[in-house]
């Protein structure tokens, strides 16, 4: 297992730097450039040598291969770079807002499970009864509403019955449990909502399936109780593909919320990223990409991990 | 209808040259919350163009001189008590005022200006400064004593005075500026009513009231916090009542909203704004290097009619030339209508445009128009325009980039659009200002035509050294008959400002530059 372990762990290194490679040369690829956003962006009256010096500080007159190798030898020791846009350390951006992007995806993601799990058995339990057809219908109408949606009207209906709107500003939970929670609970339920009926649609489906198989009908043949057969025999298996749809759902909360954060005004990565590129501040791209390139690999293994507790015949070696 | 009748109602309708005089008396205390939709790269006013800066930060800064927004464009001292200017416009001597000292409790002096200065139009190396061009004509800044700056120019230049107003020429320590002369792009030191107390990045910008501060008894705040939001979450938090004024402008659709969700909480200010739309050519193109082209295009046009449309979903509204419509300057509407592409009478106007592209061979010609990506007035305006050439048999395709691509298809030396709508926006009126995007390209980074024209520079120099109104008109208009002829850059139509407060924001006046009265100095909360 330990051996496995570490295959894993070196086994992020060339994908990381294949998703590197790629971003840095995609980046440089789709055109546009920093100095001029930053400096012509808001029409002011720029004289070429300041244009040119900028380029130069900014390290963009090297050629590619040069620029590539600065940056990831920056990376291995821990240097993001600097933002092309601000100045400050990458670093220092992202760890500013990931602790609400992250407090979003954790909030979604136990919202998603606590829903998910109990709705899901219930449904795949009293299959074409109408409770199934109610938490069919809701976890349908879940996938098709787009969360960004349903954050719109979260906030027009909090305005129009209740003249009430959500902090306009983060305030870290351990700071101010109250204010963070009337801030965030609302983007976790327009999120969570949906990612709940991915959960839930996954749980019916795999448990339906589970409940067809020969060691469930033995376990019901024995005599065992129907509430032992599903908790103790049934949902563990059944479970397995839901942890991938939690765990994978999850990673692309942490950057993928970019409308949603809009929405609420959130301050968080999804925001940092589309301004990011509106800027062609490329260093802050490709330590965002990486970044998100890390959750999800990260993300998996746990995943991995998850399913060699869930199922003892799983060991990896 | 009935919407606007109620923001009538609501209303405090202001022009630039009559902003309501608040005659209440003024309370003290409270914190202001506004919405500012975007946000500073960094705390250097020098290497600044944008609101998203001035809004936040300006708080924090005093200038040698700012503008009345009361009585826009009249001119007051900020850190200037008084001044004069010789008769030969050569020599600006401003007597500064006393006990004025910077937020760590260093006391401010003319040494602080002349560094300011010198930093402004011979930045060091490695120090970024936008104005350099704005203040090419001072040959020296002598400071005879610690209450007296005395600055002498190589030549007259017109706009010299109001330059000094200018919100961008924060004051900065000149101890601070000898130690690191990079320390404004990091650190906030100035001598405003507000000190700096956190910038949260993505989130939100703090300042205190400044106690030391020169003006006794103001500011009247107790601090602002600015909030980096913008569209709809922005009108949202508005309507709600969370922020209490977004300070750059609305869409007439938000102000209507806004009024609708604000009632009698809403009030309502207008103004003519300094920003236009132009349209650049590419003149390194054909057939855009043929002078009958680019007028026909313009002629095509009918600004008049496009204007009172326009203005009901967009943010512009006025016909104007190359200076802004109502500015003391600027051609009047009555000598505008005989120009090319602002004559009334559209028939006649698009049957010489149809001529004209005959005889340069143009007729059915198909072109692209860049524009940006951005809703308003963007698009709108560049829809309008696409609709006016196709009146003249034209097929236009609409290409709207975002801003990297937008600027990368404009790229000097290397062009590859073929007509694109551009923006023209300053800090005030003033033609060395406007003037300067339609200059040869060797002598203006905002020309993206790539034309060179030696009359118009010439009529450039000749109006910016001329300190007789009536003559200097009489060169702008000369220059701008000239610029319609060859129309390398053409006039569109200018913005119009709307903003909408919450009505216990007193104190803040608006006039036409959103880059304007933001020192926040006089703005008080009726709570």
């Amino acid at each position: 297992m330990l051996r496995y372990i570490v295959q894993r762990l070196l086994l992020m290194i060339p994908t990381l730097l294949g998703v590197a490679i790629l971003v840095f040369l995609m980046l440089r690829l789709m055109g546009g450039d920093p100095v001029e956003v930053m400096l012509r962006g808001e029409g002011a009256n720029v004289p070429q040598e300041i244009i040119e010096a900028e380029r130069v500080r900014l390290g963009l007159d090297k050629p590619i291969v040069v620029q590539f190798g600065r940056w990831l030898g920056g990376m291995l020791t821990g240097d993001f770079g600097v933002s092309m846009w601000t100045g400050n350390p990458v670093s220092h951006e992202i760890a500013s807002r990931l602790q609400l992007s992250i407090q979003v995806a954790v909030m979604a993601t136990i919202l998603a499970v606590l829903l998910a799990i109990p709705l899901g058995t219930l449904s795949a339990l009293y299959k074409d009864t109408w409770i199934d057809h109610l938490i069919r219908v809701v976890s349908i109408a879940g996938l098709g509403i787009p969360s960004f949606w349903l954050g719109m009207i979260i906030i027009l209906l909090l305005l129009s019955y209740f003249h009430w709107h959500p902090p306009l500003t983060f305030t870290p939970l351990l700071e101010n449990p109250r204010e963070n929670l009337l801030q965030l609970i609302w983007p976790a339920l327009a999120v969570g909502y949906r990612y709940s009926s991915v959960a839930t649609r996954m749980m019916r489906s795999t448990l339906l399936e589970v409940l067809q198989e020969d060691y469930i009908r033995t376990a019901r043949a024995k005599g065992v109780y129907e509430r032992l057969v599903v908790t103790r025999h049934a949902l563990s298996n059944a479970m397995l593909p839901v942890v991938t749809v939690v765990g994978l759902e999850f990673a692309f909360l942490i950057g993928g919320l970019v409308v949603t954060e809009q929405v609420f005004n959130l301050n968080g990565i999804g925001k940092l990223f589309v301004q990011a590129v509106a800027r062609s501040d490329f260093t802050m791209v490709q330590s965002l990409v990486l970044l998100v390139a890390v959750f999800f690999i990260v993300v998996n293994f746990v995943i991995d991990m998850l399913y060699a507790w869930l199922d003892p015949r799983i060991r990896y070696r | 209808m009935k919407l606007r009748h109620a923001a009538l109602a609501v209303a405090v309708a202001s022009l630039a040259s009559a902003s309501p005089a608040w005659a209440e008396t003024p309370k003290s205390g409270g914190t202001l919350t506004f919405a500012v939709s975007a946000e500073p790269p960094n705390f250097d006013c020098h290497a600044q163009s944008s609101f998203a800066f001035i809004h936040p930060v300006r708080p924090h800064y005093s200038t040698l001189l700012k503008f009345d927004t009361a009585n826009y464009p009249k001119i007051v001292g900020d850190l200037a008590e008084s001044w004069t200017v010789s008769p030969d416009g050569l020599v600006f001597t401003f007597k500064l005022r006393q006990n004025v000292k910077f937020h760590d409790g260093s006391a401010f002096s003319s040494a602080d200006i002349k560094a300011t200065y010198d930093r402004l139009r011979n930045p060091p190396q490695g120090v970024r400064s936008l104005r350099v061009e704005s203040y090419a004509d001072i040959e020296s800044i002598d400071t005879p004593d610690a209450q007296t700056v005395v600055f002498k120019l190589s030549k007259p230049n017109a706009s010299m005075l109001a330059n000094f107003a200018s919100p961008w020429d924060c004051v900065y320590s000149a101890a601070k500026l000898k130690e690191d002369p990079k320390f404004p792009e990091r650190h906030i030191l100035g001598t405003g009513p507000f000190t700096f107390v956190e910038h949260q990045a993505g989130s939100h910008w703090l300042g205190k009231k400044f106690d030391g501060y020169f003006e006794k008894g103001k500011p009247y705040l107790d601090g602002y916090r600015a909030v980096f939001m913008g569209g709809a979450p922005m009108v949202n938090a508005l309507a709600a009542g969370q922020v209490l004024a977004e300070f750059r402008g609305h869409s007439p659709a938000d102000r209507d909203r806004l009024v609708k969700a604000l009632g009698d909480k809403a009030v309502v200010l207008e103004s003519p704004w300094v920003c236009s739309l132009v349209v650049s050519f590419n003149t390194s193109k054909k057939p855009f290097d043929d002078a009958r082209v680019r007028r026909a295009l313009s002629l095509a046009v009918d600004r008049w009619t496009g204007a009172q449309a326009l203005q009901k979903i967009a943010l512009v509204r006025h016909v104007g030339g190359v200076l802004r419509p109502g500015y003391e300057l600027a051609t009047p509407e009555e000598e505008l209508v005989k120009l090319p592409g602002f004559s009334r009478d559209i028939k006649a106007a698009r049957e010489e445009a149809r001529k004209l592209l005959k005889e340069a061979g143009a007729e059915n010609l198909t072109f692209k128009l860049t524009n940006r990506n951005v809703a308003m007035p963007y698009t709108p305006v560049g829809v309008f325009l696409i609709d006016q050439w196709r009146q003249i048999g034209l097929n236009v395709q609409h290409e709207q980039l975002e801003t990297r691509l937008y600027l990368a298809a404009q790229q000097r030396g290397n062009p590859t659009y073929d007509a694109a709508l551009d923006f023209n926006c300053d800090f005030m009126d003033e033609p060395n200002l406007q003037l300067m995007k339609y200059i040869s390209a060797d002598r203006s980074a905002l020309n993206y035509s790539g034309h060179t024209d030696r009359k118009l520079d010439e009529l450039y120099d000749k109006q910016s050294g001329e300190l007789d109104k009536a003559k200097r008109a009489a060169l702008v208009r000369e220059f701008e008959r000239h610029l319609l002829e060859e129309a390398y850059v053409i006039p569109t139509i200018w913005w119009h400002r709307i903003v909408v407060l919450h009505k216990q924001l007193k104190g803040w006046n608006i006039t036409p530059s959103h880059y304007v009265g933001q020192d926040l100095t006089d703005v008080w909360l009726d709570e």
